[in-house]
């Protein structure tokens, strides 16, 4: 690990005065930061630690909606009775991630900005090239081991995966992301690799991720996150789906859907064609997952990572299938 | 260029003042300067929970803590959870009892999570016991009796 200087920031605007500096990093949780510097990915040359802020850690609900400190807890996250009842997906999402002692670790802020779990990317000892790390330096996981990598979202410059799993809930339930000075929808804040795929998100230098906000609505109440991986537990998706399902009086008829997906994508992935075509449509198991396998629409696979595309449908069928009481 | 930071950590009830690099980890301080050695160093990724400690009372991993992060904190490491006397906390004799380990290297780091798992009311089953421990592994693959050993200290404790 690189030398670098500790400041504890006594307020955000600290914080963010600090943040501004070149080679500055915030630490929250630490589970990335630590992680990537003994790695070598990155190498700040100041970490500044916001553990110590005050009020950053709320989880605020009411009727319109939930507001999630970004410095609050995944476990204390997953755990709090209005999300457990209201946004079952956040919850859900939240646990079937990492370990308990890494869940009480990791923040939520810190969860949105976790990196790719892309070998090549993480192993700058073995592999130099690699677009995300170094700019213009090429792709090591293009005809790699593929396995684990992304087949929508992609770019000739990188297809490694989004690996996260409540952004993918985020992204399914419209919520937004609190910097501060503006706010984004989940969706809008992460970004394509395209030609600069070492930019994964909106923000700017000195820019912090403050808050999450969930909008509260029928299809956040009956929400359900669905991961498939190989092991049965502590493991990345191989696939994941995020469902929010609400059907007309006749218990049937969807009347709204929600879809985005993980595990397969350079981003948390909506999947808006899936939506469309449920819409005003009688849940069935023929027609859910011919539905389903629009969320396949342009994916490009590279080797290993061909089973993605049979099995992420799969999962969001399993998950509407589910959610509507048919699997 | 040296740059130290002089820290006051409170770790198994005693204070301790100590000057660390600030890239120093929770676990290399722990092992390395207050030659608590109890907590193993696994895989140093926070993949393998060897290094579990409690800070306030919550699991988590020392090789992705900072020491000075936990300035402020109190830590509990394996070394802290017998009494005074030297009797073993319920969850250490149990893990004797039910012979829980082969090498013993995972074994602190079991412990520190068994006794964080029955605490947060996580050992309604054998199925939720092992999700629950999921984020400690054992190469030597003793889960069964570690299994066994926390469903027996959750029953002792209720």
């Amino acid at each position: 690990m690189r030398d670098f200087s500790y400041f504890r920031a006594g307020s955000l605007d600290d914080a963010r005065q600090y943040a501004m500096q070149s080679g500055a990093m915030l630490l929250a949780g630490g589970t990335t930061l630590l992680d990537l510097a003994k790695c070598g990915v990155v190498e700040p040359d100041t970490v500044i630690d916001i553990t110590h802020l005050a009020g950053l850690s709320q989880i605020s609900a009411d009727a319109d909606g939930v507001t999630i400190g970004a410095l609050a807890k995944m476990e204390d996250v997953a755990g709090s009775p209005g999300i457990r009842a209201n946004y079952p997906a956040i919850s859900q999402s939240l646990l079937l991630a990492a370990s308990p002692q890494l869940r009480n670790m990791a923040t939520i802020g810190g969860n949105l900005l976790q990196r790719t779990r892309c070998p090549y990317f993480r192993d700058p000892g073995t592999f130099s090239a690699c677009n995300k790390r170094n700019p213009g330096s090429g792709c090591s996981a293009i005809g790699g081991v593929t396995r684990n990598h992304a087949v929508l979202g992609t770019s000739e410059a990188c297809i490694a995966s989004y690996p996260g799993d409540l952004a993918v809930a985020l992204v399914a339930l419209e919520a937004t992301i609190d910097l501060s000075d503006r706010k984004v929808t989940a969706e809008d804040f992460f970004v394509l690799p395209g030609d600069t795929p070492e930019r994964e998100t909106i923000l700017e230098r000195g820019e912090m991720v403050i808050a999450i906000n969930i909008p509260a609505s029928p299809v956040a109440r009956t929400s359900t996150y669905l991961k498939v991986r190989d092991r049965q537990s502590y493991e990345f998706a191989a696939a994941s789906a995020a469902v929010g399902l609400e059907l007309e009086a006749d218990g049937k008829t969807i009347r709204d859907i929600r879809v985005a997906l993980g595990g397969v994508a350079t981003k948390p992935w909506r999947a808006r064609s899936v939506e469309t075509a449920l819409i005003g449509k009688v849940l069935d198991a023929g027609t859910v997952e011919k539905a389903s396998r629009l969320a396949m629409e342009g994916a490009v696979a590279d080797g290993g990572n061909r089973y993605k595309i049979e099995l992420a449908p799969r999962d969001v069928a399993r998950a509407i299938l589910n959610m509507g009481g048919l699997a | 260029m040296t740059r130290t930071v002089h820290l006051s950590l409170d770790i198994n009830a005693r204070r301790h003042e100590l000057d660390v690099d600030p890239r120093t980890t929770l676990l290399d301080a722990l092992r390395e300067q207050l030659c608590l050695t109890g907590t193993k160093k696994g895989c140093d990724q926070g993949q393998c929970g060897a290094c579990t400690v409690h800070v306030d009372g919550k699991r988590v991993l020392a090789c992705l803590t900072l020491a000075a992060q936990v300035e402020g904190r109190n830590v509990t490491t394996i070394e802290g959870l017998a009494a005074e006397s030297g009797d073993l906390h319920p969850d250490q004799a149990a893990f004797l009892e039910h012979d829980a380990f082969q090498c013993g290297y995972c074994t602190p780091g079991q412990i520190m999570s068994a006794v964080a798992c029955i605490r947060e009311g996580r050992v309604g089953s054998d199925e939720e016991i092992r999700e629950y421990m999921a984020g400690n592994l054992c190469r030597c693959g003793a889960y069964n009796h570690i299994v066994a050993a926390v469903r027996e200290a959750a029953e002792m404790a209720r």
